[in-house]
């Protein structure tokens, strides 16, 4: 391709794109990325999968919480590339085969786990981990697994209380503090 | 972040040829890499991921010694080094736990940041660090705030940590980065005790040669009583002034001890 700036035939996808290939909530998804460009972009810009929020874009808010081979990883701070071959869940997979909600985000509902909901897929994919980790947590155990998402509107205690009722623990038990 | 080309090898020997190149640079879980890269404090031409060779994942126990891959992210360390329980504990309270899934034992020794609780572990253990050409104390390792023994292209591959008789990682949060304020790892092989400290000092992870006498002669936290660490060269900012660390690092050995029983 004749590039008019430079005069002369240059392809930047050609010079510095590759064809990366994973499984995006159970469907094979691929399209061509620089080395740079984040698990993050990816899913959002190329996939057009926007649940995955950048809240912070410095590996602080957790907003960008996705499951890459089961586990919760932060997207903005791995690269596509490393996520090449490997199966990634994001909230967009999470709700039920009949669109109904699932679990946790029904709970979320249910609790008024959100109020502006920046923060909430990235609280409901953590939560997603916690419970396939340890199924029945304490409020303590879920407290500490959340130390990497913040939520700027709820004072988390409704979260709390979601995620204990997601796993099917009695959330009215947990007292404001 | 400016661009960069990528690789990933499968192996140690693809892994240091790929480095060999000029300005190509290892990358680990990319914690600590990737924020940087995106402030471009750094430019790089490739990044080679060390996340896909096997034989740098893992943890094993042979003889006394717990060995982990230098891939191996901080999850596993606490999910895998139950023999070494400080260790596996320590390993647990890094950051939380999308940074625990990704972040690696050889990324923060490489790193050597100031605040990190990694080093504290290696140098309280008596450690060996183990590079793709040779093996180094931790003693010698360690070389001030962000810098190490690690030459140009080298990597780190593995870390022996020898198993204490008993030990204990004692983390003063700073909940904001969720690094150590200060830190002590302490650790007891038979009558000799090691002390090491982070987050306190302007040189980074020390050993506390007055604690380790002392502790070495009765293992007790009252044993602390009476000493202390002078202020000067410790580190200031609005989290904590210099005398306050100074004053935690006496706080923060004494629980050790009282958690190593
Ligand atoms: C929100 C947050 C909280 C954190 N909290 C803590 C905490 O409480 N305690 C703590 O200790 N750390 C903490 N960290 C840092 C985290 O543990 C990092 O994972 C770690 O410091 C770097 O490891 P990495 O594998 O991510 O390395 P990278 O970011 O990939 O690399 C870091 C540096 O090491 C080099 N490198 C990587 N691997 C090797 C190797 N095998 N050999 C040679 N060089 C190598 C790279 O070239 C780079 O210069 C936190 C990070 C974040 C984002
Ligand atoms: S956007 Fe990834 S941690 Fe905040
Ligand atoms: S609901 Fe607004 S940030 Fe959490």
């Amino acid at each position: 391709m004749f590039n008019s700036a430079i005069g002369k035939d240059f392809d930047y996808r050609e010079e510095f794109m590759t064809q990366v290939s994973m499984t995006v909530n159970g469907q094979a998804a691929s399209g061509d990325v620089e080395g740079r460009t984040l698990l993050s972009t990816f899913l959002r810009e190329t996939l057009g999968l926007t649940g995955a929020h950048v809240g912070c874009d410095t590996s602080q808010c957790g907003a960008c919480v996705v499951h890459v081979d089961g586990k919760a990883v932060k997207s903005c701070t791995m690269l596509a590339q490393e996520a090449a071959g490997a199966t990634v869940d994001t909230i967009e997979g999470q709700a039920n085969a009949d669109g109904s909600l699932n679990v946790i985000q029904q709970a979320f509902q249910d609790h008024h786990g959100l109020q502006c909901g920046f923060c909430t897929p990235g609280m409901v994919m953590s939560a997603a981990a916690l419970l396939k980790e340890n199924p029945k947590p304490t409020e303590a155990e879920v407290r500490h697994y959340l130390e990497g998402n913040l939520c700027r509107c709820t004072g988390y205690h409704n979260i709390v209380k979601a995620i204990m009722a997601a796993s099917g623990q009695d959330a009215e038990a947990i007292a404001a503090e | 972040m400016y661009n960069f080309e990528f690789e990933k090898p499968t192996t140690v020997a693809d892994a240091v040829a790929a480095l060999g190149g000029d300005d190509a640079q290892a990358l680990g879980g990319g914690q600590t890499l990737i924020p940087t890269l995106k402030q471009r404090l750094n430019q790089p031409g490739k990044l080679v991921s060390l996340t896909g060779i096997s034989e740098m994942n893992g943890v094993s126990v042979d003889g006394g010694v717990v060995t982990v891959g230098a891939a191996t992210c901080h999850a596993d360390v606490e999910a895998g080094a139950g023999a070494y329980p400080a260790l596996a504990a320590l390993a647990g309270q890094i950051g939380d736990p999308a940074v625990r899934n990704r972040g690696t034992v050889g990324g923060s020794l490489a790193n050597n940041d100031p605040a990190a609780c990694y080093p504290s572990a290696a140098l309280g253990s008596g450690a060996t660090i183990v590079t793709n050409t040779r093996e180094i104390a931790a003693d010698d390792y360690f070389q001030g705030m962000f810098s190490t023994a690690l030459e140009e292209g080298e990597i780190i591959t593995a870390v022996k940590f020898p198993i204490p008789d008993c030990a204990s990682y004692q983390k003063f949060l700073q909940p904001a980065s969720r690094f150590a304020l200060t830190g002590v790892f302490v650790a007891k092989y038979g009558d000799n005790v090691r002390v090491a400290v982070t987050g306190a000092s302007e040189e980074g992870v020390f050993r506390w040669a007055e604690a380790e006498a002392a502790l070495s002669a009765n293992f007790a936290p009252e044993a602390i009583d009476g000493l202390s660490v002078s202020a000067d060269g410790m580190v200031g900012d609005i989290h904590g002034t210099p005398a306050y660390r100074a004053h935690l690092v006496g706080v923060m050995t004494k629980r050790a001890v009282a958690a190593a029983h």
